[in-house]
């Protein structure tokens, strides 16, 4: 149901890079779960609301003020390359963007 | 000092409070027990004794699943991806605990970012059941559960997505509470699926659940979906279910259960009419495809508020990428655990252009149907009551290779965290696996209206009370 | 072939000038070092939630009732989802399919939605990084990032590139007005992106259209659509077709450059913010955004025309420059019996002019010279009371010292000659003096009178009323 080609797409739209056995492994594994899962297909749904909610409350907003900021050396402590007080990333490449 | 570990968390703050146990002593007497950790279920251990707590839970230690970030203490929800990581600020409900005189006695072992039901998706190695050491204590609070059924915390907290506090409470012989979605703060539980989360006491009996719950519970500014419980919460103490009516739906029940998980769920059945409860089989007709619309819902969220993860402001971060997407694929790829890949996965197929509305959309319309089943239901009886779990605790690495088998073991839990409802599981009795050996737990469930979490723990008081489960570890069971 | 028309369409971001984050009270900031403004909320943190800002709602409803739009009882945030280092979550909160408010319009062109989100933080790319085969690397600064934006867009009704930014302009001028943005494109507070496309004049449909991003300023955006609008008249000239792509405007060269090729298009998998609830706004917030609106640019143009008689130039200069018309009125009003299009030449003409002459960055409304001031002025001129030329002087003297025009008048030694014995005497000796000049408008070149009328102004200082100089001139050489 859920082909190589599927897989591969899915993964580089979760940055997940999979080898050659996790493609074949997921591929079966995920057609598996959405077979069972296809069964709410048959169910008749028309015209019902979907939930994307349970709780029942609205406009739940805080007030405009200010609260202090973290300290730069904290936020950047845990930072696997931090420099020049900022976080470090590699650049995106112009043939892979 | 082992008298100490044989109290109750209410029965040790009572005498805390009446200056007959120092808070120090009490709470050292568990970090000696938690010491002995043999289950796997602690992943941190507090290094200091407590002195100068006040508070309805003063020196009480508590187990907290390390899904809960807590300032400055490791906290990597069982990943691989967070190992080292130790967040600059405290959740709301470690910090509402801290509040009550309670302190952190550990950080507990879970299945990788909640996801699981056998606590075996762990990056720190599998947790063991306390009542034979070659079964799963369930998941994905399996640590916190191991830990209070083990002996190895007073008491704990976890986390309830779609049953991942009352279906480990039920393998491993205690008390799981999972309440009313909005009662208690999410902030800074680390998200898995963020409108199905829900954060919970496991305990030994169910007035401790209660003792719990009343400190956690609140509105939070720093959670929008948070309510907290008008009026709080209460010590039960109600002692017959006299004009009480349990529906029991018929949906649920003839699915596949184990013979001796069935036994224990009639007789539970028996016990409630001899306390004065009527039973009804009524429907529910939807309940039953919770787990196909669970399995869209909590891995579309998840594929999301898991996107964080990605090797530049904090956690771990793959060596030798060269340019940008590599560096976010190879950290990912080596960060994260197979299931949580498989869910990564699923939840982003099913949220992906062309799908959305075969899945998700439809997922969330089952999802309505579900409550509304529920609510039909709550406009005649006070309860749902179901088994927490179709079978007993299973072994190690028994369903590791069929995800969709693992995933029905919420066959029973996962409808009410779909509808946002309070449940709760206790030990109802021992049964034997049906491929035979030991006896293990086994747990009943009850389910209540939403924020009628005091009807329910009187309710779930006044039967423990009658069926006086007092089995322990150990005795018999292989380990 | 048949003609090409162009169709525009603009979607522009607004930064909000309220003190703290959408979502979390990090202090919002311009400049300031990298990262002080950050916490776990705005940087993605393991576990925290986030907590909308009132005062950006309110913002955002002030300019959806600006733009004349229809506010939707209940609007709901969706997840964006997307891997860059500038969105720490990997999703940014935005609104989607029920946006803030749609079908309003500003001036002629329709306005199809205006809806709430967050900003992303400022990525600062650098060179090597010394990675083993990395080309480079980006610095993230997160004191942008969750910044409230307002993000309006038009319907595809403009035609031309100067119609584009003509309109954007006015639009600046409305927001600002409101005082809920600095609208500063240099600054990145206003951003402007463009739809651009053509199609056979006459036609309905819309052709393929491009993007076009990092205009920023109005002039940029004017030549990026112009640039663009030229490129695709020229593909389509040849035969060829238009690519759906989004551009990058370099103003150095004005070109544009392909940000993403079209099979790279981003497939954002938006579902609902399960973190946050919906936004319902009330009678009341309504109520209030719509008595805190100003007169708004558009109609103030047409109350100046249509009321004032301002002709169209002046009325749109003063309208589109808030305290400029603020200014406008004061000394409209001030100035009785003088038609308000009076005062306003010399607001946008000698006022403005004296102010750049005096090199000062202050419009007229930090200036010197009072509203009041320059309507006393006005009359004074109006009533020949001193001569327009005297007029200029005080003006002068008004922009560098302030004060009354009376005083100065009268320190000067301004008044105009009433006398007309005096100033006859003055234009004899003047027509005397030019004999040359005087002869030639006896023979009929009236321009030559010029000359003799420069004559009795030197000689007058300016004090003597020019009509009148003619006049004497005329009466003596009997023409
Ligand atoms: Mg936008
Ligand atoms: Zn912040």
């Amino acid at each position: 149901m859920i082909d190589r080609e599927q897989v591969l797409h899915v993964a580089r739209l979760a940055r997940l890079r999979l080898d050659e056995a996790e493609v074949e492994k997921m591929a079966g594994e995920l057609s598996g779960i959405l077979e069972h899962v296809d069964r709410i297909g048959e169910l008749d749904l028309d015209g019902v609301e979907p939930t994307s909610h349970v709780v029942e409350l609205e406009n739940v907003l805080r007030p405009d003020r200010p609260r202090p900021s973290w300290p730069r050396d904290v936020v950047l402590e845990p930072a696997p390359d931090p420099a020049d007080g900022a976080f470090r990333a590699p650049s995106p490449q112009a043939d892979s963007q | 000092m082992s008298g100490l570990l044989e109290l109750t968390v209410a029965e040790a703050a009572g005498r805390i409070a009446a200056g007959e146990i120092a808070a120090g002593e009490y709470f050292d007497a568990w970090r000696a027990a938690a010491a002995g950790d043999e289950l796997n279920a602690y992943l941190w251990r507090a290094e200091d004794g407590v002195e100068g707590t006040g508070g309805p839970l003063a020196g009480i230690p508590v187990a907290v699943k390390d899904i809960f970030c807590t300032e400055g203490v490791p906290t990597t929800a069982g990943s691989r991806i967070l190992a080292g990581y130790a967040p600059p600020y405290t959740s709301t409900a470690v910090r509402r605990l801290g509040e009550a005189g309670a302190r952190v006695l550990g950080k507990t072992n879970m299945d990788e970012f909640a996801m699981g039901s056998s606590s075996e998706n762990s990056a720190f190695g599998p947790v063991l059941n306390p009542w034979d050491r070659g079964r799963v204590p369930g998941g994905s609070s399996g640590g916190s559960a191991a830990a209070v059924g083990g002996g190895l915390a007073p008491c704990a907290i976890g986390t309830d997505t779609g049953g991942s506090i009352r279906q480990p409470a039920s393998l491993c012989g205690i008390v799981g509470l999972k309440p009313t979605y909005g009662a208690i703060s999410r902030y800074g539980m680390i998200a898995f699926a963020s409108s199905l989360d829900q954060c919970g006491a496991l305990t030994r009996d169910v007035t401790d659940a209660a003792l719990l719950l009343a400190a956690l519970q609140g509105r939070d500014p720093c959670d929008s979906t948070s309510v907290g419980i008008e009026g709080g919460v209460e010590a039960p103490s109600r002692e017959d279910l006299k004009g009480l009516r349990f529906a029991v739906p018929g949906e649920l029940a003839r699915d596949a259960i184990d013979s001796g998980v069935r036994a224990v769920f009639e007789a539970t059945l028996e016990t409630i009419e001899r306390l004065g409860g009527a039973i009804t089989e009524a429907p529910l007709p939807h309940a039953e495809h919770g787990i196909s619309a669970y399995y869209v819902i909590a891995p579309a969220e998840a594929s999301s508020n898991l996107a964080r993860y990605d090797g530049v402001r904090y956690g771990m971060r793959a060596e030798g990428a060269g340019d940008l997407t590599e560096m976010y694929e190879k950290t990912r790829a080596e960060g994260f655990g197979a299931e949580v890949k498989r869910r990564i996965m699923l939840g982003t197929y099913v949220l992906s252009s062309g799908y959305y509305d075969a899945y998700y959309g439809r997922a969330q319309r089952v999802r309505t149907k579900i409550a509304s089943d529920f609510a039909a239901a709550f406009a005649e009886f006070d309860f749902v009551v179901t088994p927490t779990s179709p079978s007993v605790a299973f072994g190690l690495g028994e369903k590791t290779d069929d995800p969709l088998a693992m995933y029905m073991s919420d066959f029973f839990t996962v409808p009410m965290s779909l509808a946002g409802l309070p449940a709760i599981s206790i030990p109802a009795g021992l049964a034997e696996p049906d491929g035979g050996g030991p006896r293990l737990p086994v747990g009943f469930q009850i389910v209540a209206p939403a924020f009628a979490e005091q009807r329910l723990l009187e309710a779930a008081f006044a039967l423990e009370r009658e069926i006086g489960f007092d089995a322990k570890p150990g005795e018999g069971a292989g380990g | 072939m048949a003609e090409l028309e162009a169709v525009i369409g603009l979607e522009i971001h607004v930064q909000l000038s309220t003190r703290t984050k959408m979502f979390c009270g990090c202090e919002l900031s311009f400049g300031d070092q990298p990262n002080v403004h950050t916490c776990p909320v705005c940087l993605a943190h393991p576990g925290v939630l986030p907590a909308p800002n009132e005062e950006a709602i309110r913002y955002a409803l002030q300019i959806a009732v600006a733009l004349e739009c229809e506010v939707a009882p209940r609007s709901i945030f969706h997840r964006k989802n997307y891997f860059y280092p500038d969105n720490p979550k990997a999703y940014q909160i935005s609104q989607y399919d029920i946006p803030l408010a749609t079908g309003g319009r500003l001036d002629d062109i329709r306005i199809h939605r205006v809806h709430l989100e967050e900003d992303a933080a400022k990525m600062i790319h650098v060179g090597e990084s010394g990675r083993i085969h990395g080309s480079g690397a980006s610095l993230v600064d997160f004191n942008r990032g969750g910044t409230p934006l307002v993000e309006i867009v038009t319907e595809p009704d403009l035609r031309s590139a100067a119609e584009a930014s003509e309109w954007a302009r006015l639009l600046r001028t409305t927001v600002r007005q409101l005082g809920v943005s600095d609208v500063n494109m240099e600054e990145g507070s206003l951003r402007c992106d463009a739809n651009v496309s053509v199609r056979p004049a006459g036609s309905e449909e819309l052709g393929v259209k491009t993007e076009l991003k990092n205009m920023n300023s109005f002039r940029f955006l004017e030549r990026g659509i112009e640039a663009e609008l030229a490129r695709q008249q020229e593909l389509i000239g040849a035969g060829a077709a238009v690519v759906q792509e989004t551009l990058h405007f370099d103003p150095r060269g004005v070109t544009l450059t392909s940000l993403r090729s079209k099979e790279e298009a981003h497939d954002y998998r938006y579902f609902p913010e399960p973190d946050l609830v919906p936004l319902a706004p009330t009678e009341q917030m309504l109520h209030e955004a719509r008595g805190s609106l100003p007169e708004l640019p558009a109609a103030r143009i047409e109350r100046y025309r249509e009321e004032m008689g301002l002709p169209p130039e002046a009325a749109a200069q003063l309208a589109a420059d808030p305290e400029a018309a603020v200014y406008f009125e004061r000394a409209a009003g001030a100035a009785a019996g003088v038609e308000p299009r009076v005062v306003a030449n010399w607001v946008t003409g000698e006022l403005a002019a004296a102010l750049r002459q005096e090199g000062g960055e202050a419009g007229a409304t930090g200036s010197k010279v009072e509203p009041e001031a320059l309507a006393a002025l006005v009359v004074m001129v109006q009533e020949k009371r001193i001569s327009h030329g005297s007029g200029k002087t005080v003006l002068a003297a008004l922009v560098a010292e302030g004060g009354e025009p009376g005083a100065i008048v009268e320190r000067e030694g301004l008044a105009q000659i009433s006398d007309s014995g005096e100033l006859e005497a003055i234009v004899a000796t003047a027509v005397d003096a030019n004999p040359e000049a005087a002869a030639q408008i006896r023979a009929g070149n009236g321009r030559a009178i010029g000359a003799i009328v420069g004559a009795v102004m030197r000689e007058t200082k300016g004090r003597a009323d020019g009509a009148e100089v003619n006049r004497l001139i005329r009466d003596r050489l009997g023409v």
